[in-house]
Parts: C-alpha cells; sequence; structure tokens
C-alpha cells in the first residue's frame, strides 16, 4: 500500500517542509489580524520587498537607479555592498520604517472602518508596495544567498536514500523558533500583553493608556520581521522574484484552515496544506492533467470552511443581536 | 385604561429553556399573550428579557419547551419564515440597513407583502412596478403616521438617535404584523420623545389593532401603556399580572432593588 | 441656474422613483445615446473600436455584474476573471458547435452557463462570510483557470490550448472574426451594455435589490423582515455571474477573437475589475461605467503620455501605474468610498445651487 512506498514518505516530508514555508507567512498575517483585526492582503508582497531590499543592500545596489538614470545618474551600484549581517540588519530598519509609515497613511485614517474596507486597502497597499519595490530594485529575478547551507542533506541521502534539502531543514528550524519565541513573547511579556489587550477591545486597550498607533506599528513591525524572514527563505529556495508575492496568496488557504487568530494554527494549516497539496498532486494529479498545487489548497480550505467556519483553532463568531 | 375585550391567545411560551454554553439565559419560563393587548416585558439588565424576544422571533431555538403561534405550535423555523408569519420587531441596537434612505429601509418592511419574481423585476414595466407603488403607498401611510416625511430620502446612518429609531418603528409597521415586538423602543430617548413613542405605540395598538410585546425599562411608561406584565429575574419569570398588580409584588420590589440572592 | 429644481415637484411615485429625476438629466441622457448610436458609427475607426470602445463596453458589463455581487449585496468576489473564462468558453463551443447560431443568443447562452457556474460557486457564501468568503472565491479562480487548461473538450482538443473564434453574425451582420467592420461590433456591444444597464437598473429598484442591500447592510435583520439569505445571496451570484459571462463572452468572441486562460482570465482581471467598482463608485450604475472606463484608459495614458511623450522607459511606467492604482485605491477607501460618482453626485448638487453657494 502507499505507506509502504519509500517515495510516500519523502513527499510528506517535502510537503511538512513546504508547509513550514507556507506558515511562515501565514504567521505574519495571524499578528496583524490578532491586533488590529486587519487581513493583511499584502503579506506577500511585504515579503517580496524585504527580500528585495536585503539582495540590495548585499549586492550595493543603488535605490531608485533605474529612474534616476532619467535625470543623469547612471550608476547602478555604489559598492560591494554590506555584509550579510549588516544587511539584514539594515532591511530590518526599513521594514520597520516601512511599519510606520503603513500605520501613519493608511491605517490613522481608516482607523473606523469595517474590515472589508481595510482588506481592499491592504490590496491597494500591494500594489504600492510592488511597484515601489520594483522601481527601487529593478524587477529582474535576483539571487539570494545569506550563507545558510544548500543542496541535498548528506547524512539523511546514506541513511534512507531520501533527498531532502538542507535549506528546507534550516527554514523548518527557523520556523519553529520564530513560532516559539512569538508565542512565549505574546503570552509572557508586557508588550505581547498588551497586544492581546488591542486585539480584544481597541476602546478598553485605549482607556488603559495604551497607544493604538504605537501598537500598530510594532505588531507590523514583527510582522515586517516574519516577512524578512519569509523572503529570505523562500527567495534562497527559488530566487527573489514577483512570483514570491504570490506565495502568500498560497498562505491565505493555510489562514482559512488554521484559523486567522491562532499562531499555532498556522503551522498546523501549514503543514496540513504543505502535505496535503504534495500528496494530492502525486496520486491523483496525473489522472487529471497535473498542476494541482495551483488550485487543491483552497478548495481543501473551502470545504474545510464549510464545516468549520472558523478554521482549526480559531475563535467561533457568535452574532448578537 | 379602557377595557380591552378578552381576546384569545396570540402567543404562548411554555417552559422555555435557554442555554448558551453553560449560561443558563432563561430557566423554565411561561407566559401568554392576548390578541389586541400591550404585554410589557421588564426586568434587571441581565434577566433574559432580549433573549426572551429572540426566542420569540425565531432568533434563537430554545433547548427546552414550545412556542405557540395563533395556535399552533411553533416546529423549528427560520426567522424569515416567521416574518411571513406575521411577527415584525425593532431592536435595542437599531439594525436599520445604513446605506439605505428612510423611505427605502421601510420599503424593505413591506417585503412579505411582495411577490413578484425575477423576470417581471427585470422588465419591470407592468406587475412589478404597480405592485411597488401599492406598497409604496401603503409606506407612505406609515410615514405619515410617524410623521417623518421630511426625512424620506436621508440616508438614515445621517439621522440622530430618536429617528432613527421611529423609522426602524416605521419598518417594523409596514409589514402589517399580527405581532410586534419592541425591543427597548425608548431607550436614549428624552421626556418628549418618549410621549411621542408612546402615543405611537398607542395608536398602533388602538387603530390597527396590533399585539404588542415590548421590553421597557421606564416603569412610568410601563404603568401608562401595558395592560399586562411579565417580570423577568435571573433567566426566570418572577410576576405576570396587570401594572398594578405586579408593582405590589414583593419578589418583584426585590428584584428591583436588589435584594441578594442565595 | 440651469439645473433647476424648484417648482419640479413630484406629483406621482412613478415620477419620484424615475431613473432621470431631472428633466434635464434626462435629455442629456438621452441625448448622450442618440450621439452615440446614430453619430458615432460612422466616425469609429478600428483603433478606437479596440482600443477604447470595446474594452470600456465590457468592462463596462462586467463591473455592472460585480457590483450587483459586491456593491449592492456586499459579497466580496475575487473570482471574475474565472466567471469571464467560463462565459468566454461557453460562446466558443456554442460558436463551434452550433454554428448557425445568431450571437445574441450565444452570448446570452454563455451568460446562463456562467450564471449556473456562479450559483455553484456561491454556496460557500451561506455560511462564509467577508474577507472569507473573498478567500474562498480565490478558489473559483484559480479552480477555472487550470480547468480550462486542461480540460481538452474546452478548447477543442487543440493543440495550443488556444481557442479562436470563428466569423459569425448577429442578424446577417458579422460580429466576431477577423472580418467584422468596427461600426459592427461596437453597435453590438453598446447595444448590449444599454440592455445590461437597463436590466440592473431595474433590479436594484425593486424588492430583489432592496433585498439585496439588506444583505449587505445588517444580513440578520434582512433575515427577520422576511429576506431568505440563501435566495437573497444565490440570486446575486447568479445575476452578477450572467453579466460578467456575457462580459467574458464579449471579451473573447468579439473583442480578443483568440484566448488563453492564464494570460486572459487570470487573478488580475479580478482585481482590475474590483478596482474599477471600488474607484468607480460601489452601488452604482454610473459608477461602474466610470471606473470601468477609468481602469482602461489609465494605461492608456501612461503609455501615450509617460512613454510616448516624456520618453520614459517602459517598464518604468509600468511601474509608476502599478503604484498609481494602489495609491487610488487607497485614497479613495480614505476620502471617498462611494467612488468618483459620489464626487459626481456633489458637483450636481452645486449645480443644482448654482449660482447661489448654498
Amino acid at each position: 500500500m502507499f505507506f509502504l512506498d519509500p517515495f510516500f514518505y519523502e513527499i510528506l516530508i517535502s510537503g511538512l517542509l513546504a508547509g513550514v514555508m507556507y506558515a511562515l507567512v501565514a504567521l505574519g498575517f495571524v499578528l496583524i489580524f490578532k491586533a488590529s483585526g486587519i487581513f493583511n492582503f499584502a503579506q506577500g508582497v511585504l515579503a517580496l520587498f524585504a527580500a528585495l531590499t536585503l539582495v540590495g543592500f548585499q549586492t550595493g545596489q543603488i535605490p531608485f537607479a533605474h529612474l534616476l538614470s532619467l535625470f543623469g545618474l547612471h550608476a547602478t551600484h555604489w559598492g560591494a555592498g554590506f555584509p550579510t549581517i549588516v544587511a539584514l540588519l539594515f532591511s530590518l530598519g526599513v521594514m520597520v520604517l516601512l511599519a510606520w509609515l503603513i500605520v501613519q497613511i493608511v491605517l490613522k485614517p481608516l482607523v473606523n472602518q469595517e474590515g472589508i474596507i481595510l482588506f481592499m486597502a491592504t490590496i491597494g497597499l500591494a500594489y504600492v508596495l510592488e511597484g515601489v519595490g520594483d522601481l527601487m530594485w529593478g524587477a529582474n529575478v535576483k539571487e539570494l544567498n545569506i550563507g545558510l547551507p544548500e543542496g541535498p542533506s548528506e547524512i539523511i541521502l546514506d541513511a534512507t536514500d531520501m533527498f531532502i534539502d538542507k535549506l528546507e531543514i534550516s527554514a523548518a528550524i527557523v520556523a519553529i523558533v520564530l513560532v516559539v519565541s512569538l508565542t512565549l513573547f505574546s503570552q509572557y511579556t508586557k508588550m505581547g500583553r498588551a497586544l492581546r489587550a488591542v486585539a480584544d477591545d481597541h476602546q478598553a486597550a485605549l482607556s488603559v493608556g495604551i497607544s493604538l498607533e504605537t501598537i500598530w506599528w510594532i505588531v507590523w513591525s514583527v510582522s515586517g520581521l516574519v516577512a524578512l524572514v519569509a523572503g529570505v527563505m523562500w527567495g534562497a529556495k527559488s530566487g527573489v522574484q514577483f512570483s514570491l508575492s504570490l506565495i502568500a496568496l498560497k498562505a491565505l488557504p493555510v489562514l482559512m484552515l488554521g484559523g486567522f487568530t491562532s499562531i499555532p494554527g498556522a503551522i498546523v494549516g501549514g503543514l496540513i496544506i504543505g502535505v496535503g497539496e504534495k500528496l494530492f498532486e502525486f496520486y491523483i494529479g496525473p489522472l487529471i492533467g497535473g498542476a494541482t498545487e495551483n488550485w487543491f489548497a483552497y478548495m481543501l480550505a473551502l470545504l474545510f470552511l464549510l464545516f468549520r467556519p472558523q478554521g482549526l483553532f480559531g475563535e467561533k463568531i457568535i452574532e448578537r443581536v | 385604561m379602557e377595557e380591552k375585550k378578552k381576546n384569545n391567545t396570540i402567543m404562548e411560551v411554555k417552559d422555555i429553556t435557554l442555554r448558551f454554553g453553560g449560561v443558563t439565559a432563561i430557566e423554565g419560563v411561561s407566559f401568554d399573550i392576548l390578541e389586541g393587548e400591550v404585554r410589557a416585558i421588564i426586568g434587571p439588565n441581565g434577566a433574559g428579557k432580549s433573549s426572551m424576544l429572540n426566542v420569540i422571533n425565531g432568533f434563537y431555538h430554545p433547548q427546552e419547551g414550545e412556542v405557540w403561534f395563533n395556535g399552533q405550535k411553533r416546529g423549528a423555523m427560520k426567522p424569515y419564515q416567521i416574518a411571513y408569519q406575521g411577527i415584525a420587531r425593532t431592536f435595542q441596537n437599531i439594525a436599520l440597513f445604513k446605506g439605505m434612505s428612510t423611505l427605502d429601509n421601510i420599503m424593505t418592511g413591506r417585503f412579505t407583502h411582495m411577490k413578484s419574481g425575477m423576470i417581471s423585476q427585470v422588465f419591470w414595466k407592468g406587475k412589478a412596478e404597480k405592485e411597488e407603488y401599492e406598497n409604496r403607498e401603503a409606506v407612505e401611510k406609515v410615514i405619515d403616521f410617524l410623521e417623518i416625511q421630511t426625512i424620506r430620502k436621508t440616508e438614515v446612518g445621517k439621522l440622530p438617535y430618536g429617528l432613527q429609531k421611529r423609522v426602524e418603528l416605521g419598518r417594523a409597521l409596514a409589514a402589517e404584523p399580527k405581532l410586534l415586538l419592541l425591543d427597548e423602543p425608548m431607550a436614549g430617548m428624552n421626556v418628549e420623545e418618549k410621549e411621542d413613542m408612546s402615543r405611537f405605540i398607542l395608536d398602533v395598538n388602538e387603530e390597527f389593532g396590533t399585539t404588542v410585546a415590548l421590553i421597557e425599562h421606564d416603569m412610568g411608561v410601563v404603568m401608562d401603556i401595558a395592560d399586562r406584565v411579565v417580570v423577568m429575574d435571573y433567566g426566570k419569570n418572577i410576576g405576570d399580572g396587570t401594572p398594578k398588580e405586579i408593582v405590589s409584588n414583593q419578589k418583584v420590589i426585590d428584584a428591583y432593588l436588589g435584594v441578594s440572592h442565595d | 441656474m440651469f439645473y433647476r429644481e424648484a417648482g419640479d415637484f413630484k406629483t406621482s411615485y412613478q415620477s419620484d422613483q424615475a431613473t432621470f429625476t431631472l428633466r434635464l438629466d434626462k435629455i442629456l441622457f438621452w441625448g448622450l445615446m442618440a450621439i452615440a448610436t446614430f453619430v458615432v458609427p460612422f466616425f469609429v475607426t478600428e483603433y478606437w473600436e479596440k482600443s477604447v470602445f470595446l474594452p470600456f463596453f465590457i468592462y463596462s458589463i462586467a463591473a455592472l455584474g460585480l457590483n450587483i455581487l459586491t456593491g449592492y449585496c456586499g459579497q466580496v468576489s475575487l473570482g471574475t476573471g474565472g466567471f469571464m473564462a467560463v462565459g468566454a468558453y461557453a460562446s466558443f463551443k456554442l460558436m463551434t458547435g452550433i454554428p448557425n447560431l445568431d450571437m445574441f443568443l450565444v452570448i446570452m447562452l454563455a451568460g446562463l452557463v456562467t450564471a449556473l457556474v456562479g450559483v455553484l460557486f456561491g454556496l460557500p457564501s451561506l455560511r462564509i462570510k467577508g474577507f472569507y468568503l473573498a478567500v474562498a472565491t480565490l478558489a473559483s479562480q484559480f479552480f477555472l483557470v487550470w480547468l480550462f487548461n486542461k480540460w481538452e473538450w474546452s478548447y477543442n482538443y487543440s493543440p495550443t490550448g488556444q481557442i479562436n473564434a470563428p466569423t459569425r453574425d448577429f442578424l446577417g451582420i458579422d460580429v466576431t472574426g477577423p472580418t467584422t467592420a468596427p461600426w459592427a461590433t461596437y453597435l453590438f456591444c453598446l447595444g448590449l451594455l444599454f440592455i445590461f444597464a437597463w436590466i440592473t437598473r431595474n433590479l436594484v429598484r425593486g424588492h430583489i435589490g432592496r433585498s439585496w442591500m439588506a444583505i449587505r447592510d445588517m444580513d440578520i435583520a434582512a433575515e427577520i423582515i422576511g429576506v431568505n439569505p440563501l435566495v437573497a445571496k444565490l440570486s446575486a451570484f447568479a445575476v452578477s455571474s450572467f453579466f460578467i459571462g456575457v462580459a467574458g463572452a464579449l471579451y473573447f468572441s468579439v473583442w480578443l477573437g483568440a484566448a488563453e486562460p492564464t494570460e486572459a482570465f487570470a487573478i488580475d482581471k479580478s482585481f482590475d475589475v474590483l478596482f474599477m467598482i471600488i474607484i468607480g463608485g460601489l452601488g452604482s450604475i454610473l459608477g461602474s461605467m466610470i471606473g470601468a472606463a477609468f481602469i482602461i484608459l489609465l494605461p492608456i495614458f501612461f503609455k501615450n503620455v509617460l512613454v510616448g511623450y516624456c520618453g520614459i522607459p517602459t517598464d518604468i511606467a509600468e511601474f509608476t501605474q502599478i503604484v498609481f492604482i494602489g495609491a487610488l485605491i487607497i485614497f479613495f477607501l480614505i476620502k471617498e468610498p462611494h467612488g468618483i460618482v459620489a464626487y459626481w453626485r456633489t458637483l450636481k448638487e452645486k449645480l443644482r445651487l448654482w449660482p447661489f453657494p448654498y
């Protein structure tokens, strides 16, 4: 039967690792949704933007070089770039600054609007970031290398004949570390408590002196950090290009499965989607033409939602009149 | 108060128990509503009054007990089906359609009276148009009755609170219901507005013979307009009778004065 | 001074609820229609037909459809591209399967097929709301594009996977295929837009339209006044999908002539139409058309002015356009969620009082 087939396990693990990568992106969504009730459609583009910025700093690109060339500046690089650690810190700084801009320009003016308006605003934001990212760093595919181990893991290959990429293992470790630290942060620190208070009730949080603006800035910055990590992981795997932002679209079914407000849900959802997708494509895909990974995740999440509209770990929505 | 002709029971709830997870909102409550009367439901906050109203109009389904309307036991029905039976209501926190005008909101109240199908609606001229203007006439009568002609085309989101409550009443009246449920219709109103609202409620009851069940906190209003009163506290029925009777009921006095319960 | 309303009292419900409450409005509209129908066809060139008028008419129909679902009924859908594909492929199968079928019937039947598919994919809306539903509609978008890539019957087993529109006619005049005259396609699409705008107008002013808006504004209260949410939501999906299917059929058969699913009906189409109704005005017929015009003319403007006139390289112009659209969406959502049409209404208000300030 299929579980005696060694290839099944390779697909399973490959699926789990892919799922972890999805979960990384989904995590950013959950953070923002938990703290501000906003469904950030731009999360994927944030990851792309973060990755572009990192590569830009690493390789010493001049931002907006192409645009500036219209005004006479014909250089594209100012030097050999920063060392990786410095570039990472600078990129994080850019994401924090970006978070502040987003809070001031987009979130503050829309503070009392319904979720659907904010959602559409994040679609607009996604377009803006995509365009700005392209204008700043150029739209060509870039290689991202921060020194993570690559290639199939020899140890595992020798022991079990399974082809498992070291990069994906690193991604899994990073993701687990991130999730654990975020969960600890949210449960046990003062700031984490403040975030949870804001998520529960804006008015009440305000009345005990928590500044909404600051909280949003912090949340979007943390989300930016998560986006940076996700962008780095995905970028190292398949290069930094526009299709990276489409990965975010894949994170949506992850959220639907796991629940929009649950950090562990993002992981579990990611794993289920990652494994489900790969298995379905491998076993059933050939019967119906293949390339089912384009839509299977959505169908799975959709079916799931019909039976449990709040997802696995999400909060049940009780409507009161 | 004039003597009302003793009529049939239009609605009866028997042994209703309603739970939300671990919380029991209503426990073993029974009472009836007679046709043509004004029945008040009163009690301290959290007594289960709004939940009771939600049970009556089918929004909540009690775990135990029965609801009888017009002599028939109510089976599992969705709220929109119950609307067709002739029950209309207003809400504590105003449930108007904020994106529509006053006129359109009250026109929605006529929904159960409008039958033309999709095809007639697409072609408009003929059946659909005729039905629209017939119902528009009925709605204009309600608008005249409630004296809100000047705000006909105003988007309801822009109206002050008191007027919104009146429009909501209009929407419920437009349905020409047999039973009208009002959830704290006077909430947030000043004395003058309360007098107006009381007058409207009494007019509706006397002119159109509509049975009214209302939740109300203002005892003065209750004494003035209610024929009979049900008192609820902690989900139970602790008093049932005319306003005079329940005002001298010791259990009711205790509930309002906050005598501690064991 | 010209836009007077003093003394313009309505004496019947009919005149009160008429589409054009001001006589001047009515005259302007019918005047415009007369010019569009009897004058423009004599002058329209293929460039204007293919680059401006046809996309405007076709996207207006799609925008009307999405507005019915999202603007009037409040159900956000990101599946517009996929549904346009259904309309296109349905029309293709009809054109190739029944060669003598008049194009008007082809288009209507294609719309009908799409309506049925729309109802099917609309079923989740009974359990799922808001942006959860928007994400669920992505399932239909990705699935449908995949379907028309893989399902060989749908493109008549062509090895390229592309569908091509054969020459077909409406009342004897060619409207599809390479032999069409610009005025013929122009009038065909204009006529269809007129019909669909008229249908929209009639649906939203009656109780069906009100039931949609009630669901949008507060679905619990809607239920309590007697609206069956299932019927209301699915009827919105059905009508909306009908419109979008018609638009998709026209898009392929009359305008493009050939199509391939990943390029022609991808998710960016869904966003385009959504942006049209946000910018133009949610819940407005005029707004749908203004939004369609805006989104269609914007790339032309960017190309002709920025690239052609200012000499800016194409890719920078493209990126700037993306930023501009995104920023505009955010701007409208903050400043005027009711879209351009709200500015139009404010302008009319001012005109009514002109030259007095208030």
